[in-house]
């Protein structure tokens, strides 16, 4: 299990840090302030793209709700980030069809390709991995989604394609 | 006849109950106990480990005794065939997942879960599956913890969070993979635990507990150059009898004396001598305030959870507490200073040794503020379970040795510092100080019984000359967080407000005996017989009052000079500052 390493330049962007407080005071006003907390750790992990230490404690301070108990909710959800996601998220789907045409394949593929397990970011920081259940795109089966594109039909010699494209154009 | 109780049937036997409890409660007022684990009386129902099921007639599934309420006409049955071989699987499922070590395990003999296998006959193990395997987490110098041992029954969680209002604790992740963990998987001691030890105490397993100093210990009981002085605190000899079979509120001073001497200690003192000190101290710090009108009021700081716990969470009150030290490290200074002088000792010879019902103790002696003269000045904190595990492996037969007396020149004590280990007791000693040293006259109704017992939150008034002072006493850090709270809102509600960290004060501290067989940690009843000790203690001694004590006196006029002199303050008090990780203050804790 790795302990959240805090990126404390992220945590301290005024900017972002605003907005989540801004977005905290309206849950505020409500009658049960408290239910609000996984609402507001959705806010965080789209501004922060994971949730940080620091921003962790921020929404501790600012919902008066103890930083044991949230870390308890940001560990029980798998959507949730702990560490900060690649620059490429890819997220294979898993779900019936796929897997019945192959994702297994495709998933070694990428273990192989990018030394990494589900849940895991390159030690470059290019991709993470993570598991998709069905993406609505059966009729491509097996899929991967990177980013918010769908690429489909996928082989294990064409995954490596795709991934080499996203490669080259980091380069750039 | 009572028309306000129910009629249900237990086993086919009928029985009037009151309504609006649950299963698991009139069962047990009808004599029958349904075995249970995650259950605690004074902490919220889990219903998590499943073990106390019952069945209801009229409901397919089984239901958990804990959690269902009773109801009119109710048929129910706690010992079926189906529900024995049930409980059998659920406990032995339990036990698949946890290592198989009973025989090196701190708590064997002691364990919820081992007499729980016991008695559901488990005598072989059908499962071997997949067995989680964690590092334990020895940062803190007070409570270790192993997840390989948690059962997830939960009863830290809402210990931590219920009764003590730290949260430091958490069920982090899920399904396989939980574990019991502060947030950020942080180490205890970055964490923010008090160190109270609380959590040791409603564990049913081995999953927390007290970071052992005893073979340290008997190594250094061994070294020539060593001059060994132990302490030993007021709770400890209320208590230490239950771990050799004993009913709770023996007074077993005399024995521990005795006990540490057959061990091999030079001198035992009695940190009762220095609760004496501490309320000269601390008496005189409060007139002081009184008359220069602040800052008030003066919260006490004897309690080491406490002091973690107000540096994290009501740090805008530290210029409020008292900057007397403990009684255990007033005991130490003067052990490291006066009464090395005294037997012309070079004081890096001494070692130190506290005997203290808690494990906070052990933070606490570690705490460089409170080293003397460049030296740490308590070098050894040992529990009551410690003490007694040392005694039992040092072949003594503690229940019938012949009681021995504390050493002079700090082993006197007066009844004052003897109830300064039940929740009222520092206030009690300190206003019968306190009034006495102002207005020089004997206060006659000594025993202050408003903030005797075990009330949540305790408030009292008394008069001195003229001036009503008001006083709170709390018990247990989430009742201080609600004496607290009105401190904040009112800063002239209260003159005087104790604290002690653990609920019903030291005698219900971390580092007490487990509980015996069929009780549980926190039991009031327990605790009321370790309470009466203690007031016992103070009413047969002549002297209650500290500034009284003999022995105080002599130190005061060979030594220190007078309370609150310079070189008071330079060994009997120390100073506070906010510490982090900052606590939250939960709105929602509620006084128990």
């Amino acid at each position: 299990m790795t302990t959240t390493q805090a990126n404390d330049a992220i945590a301290t962007d005024d900017q972002k840090l605003a907005q989540l407080k801004e977005f905290i005071a309206q849950t505020q006003k409500d009658e049960h302030p408290d239910s609000f907390l996984i609402a507001v750790l959705h806010k965080a992990q789209e501004l922060y793209s994971y949730l940080p230490v620091p921003v962790m404690d921020e929404i501790a301070q600012e919902m008066a709700i103890p930083t044991a108990h949230i870390w308890g909710v940001a560990t029980f959800y798998h959507y949730f980030n702990l560490t900060p996601p690649g620059q490429h998220v890819i997220s294979i789907c898993l779900g019936t069809a796929c897997y019945v045409r192959g994702a297994a394949q495709i998933l070694q593929t990428l273990r192989d390709e990018l030394k990494i397990d589900m849940g895991q970011v390159t030690p470059d920081g290019l991709f993470s991995l993570q598991p998709a259940r069905c993406l609505g795109a059966c009729g491509l089966a097996p899929v991967v989604m990177i980013d918010d594109k769908i690429h489909g039909e996928l082989t294990p010699k064409k995954m490596i394609q795709i991934l080499n494209q996203y490669r080259k154009q980091a380069k750039k | 006849m009572d028309n306000s109780k129910i009629t249900i049937a237990i086993n086919d036997q009928e029985y009037k109950v009151d309504p609006g409890q649950t299963i698991m409660q009139a069962a047990d007022k009808c004599g029958y106990r349904i075995p249970r684990l995650c259950y605690h009386p004074k902490l919220s129902i889990e219903g998590a480990c499943r073990v106390c099921i019952v069945q209801v007639e009229g409901i397919r599934n089984y239901v958990a005794s804990c959690a269902y309420p009773v109801a009119n006409g109710m048929k129910i049955y706690t010992n079926t065939r189906e529900l024995r071989q049930a409980r059998r699987d659920i406990v032995e499922l339990l036990l698949d997942n946890h290592p198989l070590d009973c025989h090196t395990c701190d708590r064997d003999g002691n364990c919820e879960l081992q007499r729980l296998a016991y008695s559901m006959g488990l005598r072989q193990r059908h499962f071997e599956g997949e067995r989680k395997q964690y590092e334990k987490d020895l940062s803190s110098t007070s409570v270790i913890r192993d997840p390989d041992k948690c059962i997830l029954c939960g009863r830290c969680v809402r210990m931590c969070s219920e009764i003590q209002g730290v949260h430091c604790l958490t069920q982090a992740h899920r399904g396989f993979n939980t574990v019991v963990m502060p947030a950020y998987n942080q180490p205890f001691a970055e964490s923010v635990c008090t160190a109270c030890g609380q959590c040791i105490n409603v564990c049913p397993t081995a999953s927390f507990i007290e970071k052992n100093y005893t073979q340290e210990l008997f190594e250094k009981l061994n070294d020539p150059n060593l001059i060994t002085v132990a302490q030993v605190a007021p709770s400890v000899r209320a208590a230490i009898g239950e771990a050799f079979g004993l009913p709770p509120g023996r007074n077993m001073e005399g024995q521990i004396v005795a006990a540490l001497r057959h061990m091999g200690f030079n001198y035992i003192f009695d940190t009762q001598f220095s609760a004496d000190l501490t309320i000269m101290e601390e008496a005189s710090e409060f007139l002081e305030r009184v008359q220069s009108k602040g800052p008030l009021p003066l919260i006490t700081s004897c309690s080491s959870a406490w002091m973690k716990y107000m540096e994290q969470f009501y740090p805008d009150l530290i210029e409020n507490i008292s900057t007397a030290k403990s009684p255990m490290s007033m005991a130490s200074a003067m052990i490291k200073t006066y009464f090395a002088e005294k037997i012309k000792a070079d004081p890096k010879r001494i070692l130190s040794v506290a005997f203290m019902c808690c494990t906070a103790k052990k933070y606490e002696a570690a705490r460089p503020e409170l080293n003397v003269r460049g030296m740490r000045a308590t070098d050894i904190v040992i529990t009551t379970r410690e003490l007694a595990w040392m005694v039992k492996s040092s072949g003594i037969d503690f229940v019938n040795i012949k009681p021995e007396k504390f050493d002079e020149p700090l082993g006197l004590s007066s009844g004052a510092g003897a109830i300064f280990g039940v929740t009222g007791g520092v206030m009690e000693a300190a206003i019968r100080t306190a009034y006495e040293l102002y207005t020089g006259e004997t206060l006659i109704d000594i025993e202050l019984t408003d903030i005797r017992g075990f009330k949540g939150v305790k408030e009292a008034k008394v008069m001195l000359d003229g001036q009503e002072l008001r006083l709170a006493v709390a018990h247990g850090l989430g009742n201080a967080h609600q004496a607290l709270e009105m401190v904040r809102a009112d800063r002239s509600r209260f003159h005087f407000v104790e604290v002690m960290g653990c609920p019903g004060g030291c005698i219900g501290g971390g580092g007490q005996p487990y509980p015996l067989v069929n009780s549980l940690p926190l039991d009031e009843e327990s605790l009321k017989l370790r309470a009466q000790a203690l007031y016992g203690l103070d009413r047969e001694k002549t002297i209650r009052r500290s500034h009284e004590n003999p022995d105080v006196q002599r130190l005061y006029k060979e030594f220190l000079g007078r309370p609150l002199s310079e070189k008071s303050h330079e060994l009997l008090h120390t100073h506070y500052k906010p510490h982090l990780p900052k606590g939250i203050v939960s709105p929602n804790l509620k006084v128990v």
